[in-house]
């Protein structure tokens, strides 16, 4: 391979073990992580009567299915049924769990960063669309469905064809109480969300590089919203320093020879993208979404669109998101008041997004009910050992263990049909945190302050009080 | 995986941008096993009110689209989660082809792989063929893979693949048994991965 090359070109090229003539791809699968919803998968290793090719490489998480509360003991027998499926699989297949009664269980895209399982220069891959998350280490990390689990189960491979490169530089800087996420809302409503795909996104940037890895997390974790295959940043001090120590991460001269490697993995300075965009990191708003889909964003000072806007086919999209969601054309969207509040998922249940709430939270009172369920143990241990706990106890919201909790529906925690909830989740979509609810997306300072004021609410005005409405 | 060729049939005409897999099929349905058959749950909770009655008029319903297996969409149909159950959901149910003017990466993937072709049209077409399929509830849509078209009455338009997957396609190929094919090279591959990046196994201390 000559001239000069991007991070993801460097990245592909690691990991091709064959080309065929179309074009198609052998790619060799250094991470593979499997939860309780790769059933079917091993269902299919069942019939075919195969055995998983690469135990050392495969980590389970149970994460979508557990249950919040009341742990360990689960009630509900189908979500019982589910978790202990995972763990015959492991045990029968040999490969690291980190279930229920595992002091690192949590959400996959939590675990794999904070275990040092997630390191740069690997190719990771999940049955989940949010392992882009990963690529915020200068990883190429994509998700893929049910067959492609099996497959990587069976082969330790993928095929695959080389998507496009696609550069989004964010130059300056992020206000104060703007974060990763409201970058991330306005990525997506900038470029719609379906505008990366087929491209793997590399961020680029002064603001980029001033995020910490949790920011950088959250950015990656996101880019599935705009489409894209997989999102990444090149790793730097920031990233070296993160896995320093980490429990599963290379240690002592290997940790040494790595980092030299990886610092190798930058975009060359003359590296050809195939799309290039940039945005001033200064023009970004605290963002909420207004409809059903992620890029039906706004900035939190702005006021729901007019389904008149536009052409037909958008126009009808428009009304549906207004009606669906319960809301008409013009009103301000800080008028809208929420029936309760989430805070947690793998987009923004990790440390730094605790404290950003608690830090909003201190002292005051909700107004609103909520549920706070932290992204992993270590996350929940941590939070415990700062006090950050009893801030969310004491503002009257309810302090769960970890999981996917409200974000995917799935193990009971939901939001009743009718009601509308400030979460800091990644989807917004109809009936995405159970049927017929109401879905906000937001950083977790902006879910604080719309606990409580009842609202949705710049968090500015709560922090800055002079500040103008 | 049997082969796709050519597929003739009714249309649902399903007027919708950014179609989720969420949509697809709701996540509540999806810890069961596939033998159960997923074509009920397909887009339960736009078919089926809070109460479990059908929505009067959804589409999927209409008497005179009665076997339909082809459905339109607009743009980013299968966004969202990665969850392969949304194309059970299509294929239990029937459907054969999905024609839109773009598909979320994953979906179209999970699609190939279980005989469910991705038609992209033009935003241009998609439009004329759901006010051709909505006008005509009754119509017949061809789908035609080896030529990539798509006729409705005298009008045909063109329509893209990837060719690898237009292969997979028409073959019915195993992306399984293709990659077993090249166990010397994986084996081959995975020595020297490890020899050269040897943190790629964990907890690897020098």
């Amino acid at each position: 391979m000559t001239g000069a090359r991007t991070l993801f070109d460097k990245l592909w090229d690691a990991h091709v073990i064959l080309t065929r003539e179309d074009g198609e791809s052998l790619l060799w699968v250094d991470r593979h992580f499997v939860h309780e919803g790769s059933h079917h998968a091993f269902r299919t290793l069942d019939q075919r009567g195969a055995t998983v090719a690469e135990p050392a490489l495969t980590f389970g998480v149970a994460d979508h299915y557990v249950p919040t509360r009341g742990r360990p003991v689960i009630a509900d027998p189908e979500i019982a049924g589910m978790v202990a499926r995972l763990s015959d699989n492991a045990a029968r297949h040999g490969f690291r769990l980190f279930g229920l009664d595992d002091p690192g269980q949590g959400i996959v895209h939590v675990v794999g960063p904070e275990q040092g399982l997630t390191l740069p220069g690997l190719l990771i891959v999940c049955g989940d669309s949010h392992t882009s998350t990963h690529g915020a280490f200068g990883a190429y990390a994509f998700g893929i469905g049910a067959s492609e689990v099996a497959h990587v189960l069976m082969t330790q491979t993928l095929w695959q064809r080389k998507p496009k490169r696609m550069r989004i530089t964010v130059d300056g800087q992020l206000g104060a109480h703007v974060g990763a996420k409201d970058l991330a809302l306005h990525v997506i409503a900038a470029i719609g969300a379906d505008g990366a795909r087929g491209h793997a996104v590399e961020y680029q940037g002064a603001a980029i590089r001033a995020l910490s890895m949790e920011g950088r997390l959250t950015l990656c974790n996101m880019s599935i919203e705009a489409g894209a295959r997989c999102a990444m940043v090149a790793p730097d001090e920031t990233t070296f320093a993160y896995l320093h120590g980490r429990p599963l991460a290379p240690a002592g001269e290997v940790f040494e020879r790595a980092v030299a490697e990886w610092r190798g993995l930058a975009s060359d300075p003359d590296a050809v993208f195939d799309r290039d965009v940039r945005l001033d990191a200064a023009a970004v708003a605290p963002t909420v979404t207004w409809g059903t889909s992620p890029e039906e964003a706004l900035p939190v000072t702005g006021t729901a669109p007019s389904p008149q806007a536009g052409d037909p086919a958008r126009a009808a999209t428009v009304a549906a998101a207004l009606d669906y969601m319960g809301l008409t054309p013009g009103m301000r969207l800080d008028a809208i008041t929420v029936d309760r509040v989430f805070i947690g998922s793998c987009t923004n249940g990790r440390l730094d997004d605790l404290r950003a709430a608690a830090a909003v939270l201190k002292g005051r009172r909700a107004v609103v009910p909520g549920l706070v369920a932290p992204g992993s143990l270590a996350v929940k241990r941590a939070a415990e050992a700062e006090g950050l706990d009893r801030i969310f106890i004491e503002a009257g919201l309810t302090w769960a263990d970890p999981g996917c909790s409200m974000c995917v529906g799935m193990n009971g925690d939901i939001v009743p049909a009718g009601e509308r909830c400030a979460s800091t989740t990644n989807r917004n979509f109809r009936g995405r945190q159970g049927p017929g609810s109401r879905t906000h997306l937001m950083s977790p300072a902006m879910v604080a302050a719309a606990a409580v004021t009842g609202r949705l609410t710049d968090v500015r005005r709560l922090t800055e009080p002079d500040r103008e409405a | 995986m049997q082969p796709f060729t050519r597929l003739e049939a009714r249309a649902c005409p399903l007027g919708l941008a950014n179609v989720d897999t969420d949509q697809l099929i709701p996540a509540r349905f999806m810890s069961r096993p596939r033998s159960a058959g997923y074509g009920n749950f397909l887009l339960h909770d736009l078919r089926f009110g809070p109460d479990g009655t059908p929505v009067p008029g959804f589409v999927l319903d209409d008497p005179h689209r009665a076997g339909a297996r082809i459905l339109v969409a607009r743009r980013n149909f299968g966004t969202g989660s990665s969850r392969e159950a949304a194309v059970y959901a299509l294929v239990d149910y029937g459907i054969g082809c999905v024609i839109a003017p773009s598909f979320g990466d994953i979906f179209a993937s999970n699609a190939v792989k279980n005989g469910l072709l991705p038609a992209t049209v033009t935003e241009d077409d998609a439009e004329g063929l759901l006010a051709a399929v909505e006008a005509a509830p009754e119509c017949v849509v061809l789908v035609d893979l080896a030529a990539q078209s798509i006729a409705v009455g005298d009008h045909a338009i063109a329509f893209a693949i990837d060719p690898v997957r237009r292969l997979q396609l028409l073959n019915g190929w195993d992306d399984i048994d293709l990659a077993q094919r090249h166990a010397a090279e994986i084996a081959a591959f995975a020595r020297t991965r490890r020899t050269e990046a040897p943190w790629i196994v964990p907890g690897h201390a020098g």
